[in-house]
């Protein structure tokens, strides 16, 4: 029961456990009770994470089926886990950072009443139940409860103060573009069924061959679909930035652990199909590459300290998405990896800024920082250095890997690449500089109250700030290290290792120098500009459109929000009460008239009434007689 | 003497039987009506019963009483009819005093 493989049951089930436990309990459980509660479960499937993780046999992947989900004549989708170094990865980074970010929220929602911390603590684990489910899963579907799941608990989440009507909009924003995404992705699974009668990831090459190459590339386009909305990509991507209405610990979970990395496990997962598919993956190079580039250049201009991180998240997904368009899976499981740890550091590090600021969020109204929380400042920096990918620490190792398959696959897309990283480095240490250095610009109220966080929040920053520094040294290039690149060599039995890197050491080399110096001339460059606050008011008409998002918002809103409330109110004021309601009422109506008519008939005179049954047999006698010969 | 006779005879007190109880008021009237009707459609069992008996007599005594067998229980139900309707008609006189059928509709209204 408690060895492998039949342990990793419990890793979902404990989460599951503990949403029961606190959601139904959060009327009578005091909030240390509720904090442990969360916070020990995930503590527990951490560790049957690390059992599964330790004891997974190399090859072929475990399979654990608990039933038969769905069985209609010869389709059979069992309800199974699959354990393999693709997942077993996952698990140990969901339940790792959710655990870190579990013992985080005690102390962050601590002002919150009993019950809603409750409530709190139930979503959040819950949504770990989902993202665990959805890696876990061993066929499409199984995978699909969880992608679902994930949506519902992020709409749950982001609109955990429900009472603000700006929140709950958010929320809506992220659910419905979520839908969007979700309904190719489903679409997807249909078209696979159709054409192979199966879903599982393992017969996932025994279909390739049964499958044409214009089905592969429908279905791995419709898949990406599906990503772009979990994982927000263009055109799918605006829900992202507004969710930070959210709890800060909540974005921190989105945007790292759980949810946003859902669709590159699911591409990698289908990695089969998509190097069968070269059109898809040209697709996913370029929307990735360019979400990278729009989401970075947006973030430039930010003054939400929040706002500036999800754009970051965003770009930095579409790193990930440009290391998948080039064939590197490995890099793209890499960088989710690595963004997992310094993205949870970086969020949970502005929570901190948040709580000592007294919910201020404009880094504008912030600066000097570094004396009143050094711990926070500390780690902060750690993981602005990780995010800008400087040697030796995880940001860098990842981003190099992109990097140069980017290159392999196109001198461009590697041009852009590296604009794009530099400009992450710039907007990075732009907040950083704001919020940390110079001299405080808060009123005095702030500046009295003013902290460092407690140990609950400072030690999952401490933590997070160690693997930011080490996580990338599982893929420390051959280049450096013979025997290196172990992660890519772990995943191979899921993601197959690509021959053959044409590209010289002194290339390489090259690229790793061109890059990282770029970047510190960069954060150099950063520095010497806000080192100390200057107003930043410009009217130049790029500034103003990177300030105002490029539009997208705006865009949207008219092209589809705007037609659509417009259909909605022409059905409402024109469709509903004229046609639908006519409709009905017609008929209402209508019988209502003939029954007035009939009625006429029930006269109440004995006479009539034999008159007509005399009339009626005579009637049928004739017809019986004359026309029914 | 020929079938048709029967027929029409039977057909006349039928018809008469018939347009009296769809036309007349009279509750009285109406239940002679009726007995018209039941004793047009005697006739014509009894006429018919005869023919067939007269025909196949050669060939079994028995054939064609059957149909004067119904008579006499269409006489016998009749006749228990009548003293149930009598007692209905005598019932209704001593409430409305009257025994026009035009003023048993009230369950209308």
């Amino acid at each position: 029961m408690f060895s492998f493989p039949n342990i990793a049951y419990f890793i979902p089930l404990l989460p599951l456990l503990g949403f029961l436990v606190n959601g139904l309990g959060r009327k009578h459980l005091s909030k240390g009770a509720i904090a442990w509660i969360g916070s020990g479960v995930l503590a527990l499937a951490f560790a049957a994470s690390l059992v599964v993780f330790l004891n997974l046999p190399s090859g072929g992947p475990t399979l654990l089926n608990a039933f038969d989900f769905i069985r209609i004549g010869e389709l059979r989708i069992p309800f199974a886990f699959q354990l393999d170094a693709l997942s077993s990865l996952f698990l140990l980074i969901i339940t790792g950072i959710g655990f870190l970010i579990h013992v985080y929220s005690s102390a962050y929602m601590h002002e919150e009443s009993a019950e809603h911390y409750g409530r709190y603590f139930a979503y959040l684990n819950l949504f770990i139940f989902s993202m665990l489910l959805l890696v876990m899963g061993a066929n499409y579907v199984i995978m699909f409860i969880g992608w679902e799941g994930v949506g519902l608990c992020s709409y749950l989440l982001i609109g955990y103060w429900f009472r603000k009507p700006a929140y709950t909009q958010a929320a809506n924003k992220a659910f419905v573009m979520n839908r969007v995404g979700d309904l190719a992705f489903l679409i997807a699974i249909f078209w696979l069924i159709a054409r192979t009668g199966s879903v599982n990831f393992v017969d996932l090459p025994a279909a390739l061959s049964s499958l044409s190459s214009s089905d592969i590339t429908w279905i791995t386009m419709l898949l990406f679909v599906g990503a772009t909305g979990k994982s927000a990509q263009i055109p799918l991507y605006t829900w992202l930035p507004d969710a930070m209405a959210g709890p800060t610990p909540v974005s921190a979970l989105i945007h790292a652990a759980t949810m946003v990395t859902a669709g590159i496990y699911m591409i990698a997962r289908s990695n089969l199909l998509y190097t069968a598919a070269p059109l898809t993956l040209n697709v996913i190079a370029v929307i990735g590459i360019a979400t990278a580039l729009l989401a970075a250049s947006i973030a430039i201009r930010q003054n939400d300290i929040k706002k500036v991180l999800a754009y970051s998240t965003v770009s930095q997904l579409g790193f990930m998405f440009l290391a998948i368009g080039a064939g590197a899976y490995g890099a793209a499981v890499f960088h989710v990896m690595t963004h997992a740890f310094f993205k949870a550091l970086l969020f949970l590090g502005s929570g901190s800024v948040i709580h000592a600021m007294s919910g201020e969020q404009d880094i504008r109204r912030m600066g000097g920082l570094k004396k009143v929380l050094p711990i926070t400042y500390f780690t902060f920096l750690i993981g602005c250095i990780a995010i800008a990918g400087i040697p030796p620490f995880s940001g860098f190792f990842s981003k190099d890997a992109i990097l140069l398959s980017a290159f392999l696959k196109s001198p461009i897309l590697y041009g852009v690449a590296l604009f794009t990283a530099l400009l992450t480095a710039f907007y990075m240490f732009r907040m950083f500089f704001l919020t940390f250095g110079g001299t405080f610009r808060g009123t005095d109220e702030q500046k009295h109250h003013l902290h460092e966080s407690p140990l609950a929040m400072t030690l999952p920053l401490m933590v997070l700030a160690v693997l930011s520094v080490i996580g990338g040294w599982v893929g420390i290039p051959e280049l450096f290290l013979h025997g290196g690149e172990r992660l890519i060599e772990f995943l191979s039995p899921v993601i197959p290792v690509v021959e053959g890197h044409a590209i010289s050491h002194s290339t390489e080399y090259l690229l790793m120098g061109l890059s990282t110096g770029l970047v510190l001339s960069v954060i150099f460059f950063a520095w010497t500009r806000y080192r100390q606050y200057r107003s930043e008011e410009s009217s130049a008409p790029f500034a103003r459109l990177l300030e105002n998002k490029w539009y997208v918002d705006e865009l949207y809103q008219t092209a589809i929000v705007q037609p659509l409330h417009r259909f909605g109110g022409w059905l409402r004021s024109f469709f509903e009460p004229k046609i639908v309601d006519g409709l009905i009422q017609g008929v209402g109506r209508s019988i209502r008239y003939i029954s007035q008519q009939i009625r006429l008939l029930q006269s109440g005179q004995t006479g009539n009434y034999a008159l007509w049954m005399v009339i009626s047999i005579v009637v049928i006698l004739s017809i019986q007689f004359f026309v029914r010969k | 003497m020929p079938i048709n006779y029967y027929l029409f005879l039977s057909l006349a007190l039928f018809t008469i039987g018939m347009v009296g109880v769809l036309t007349r008021r009279n509750a009285i009237i109406i239940f002679m009506c009726i007995e018209l009707m039941l004793n047009a459609v005697n006739l014509l069992l009894v006429a018919f019963s005869k023919m067939h008996h007269l025909k196949n007599l050669a060939l079994n005594a028995s054939v064609g009483t059957d149909g004067q067998l119904f008579v006499f229980f269409i006489m016998v139900v009749a006749a228990a009819e009548v003293s149930v309707g009598l007692a209905i008609i005598v019932m209704m006189y001593r409430n409305i005093h009257s025994v026009d059928i035009q003023f048993l509709n009230r369950l209308k209204h």
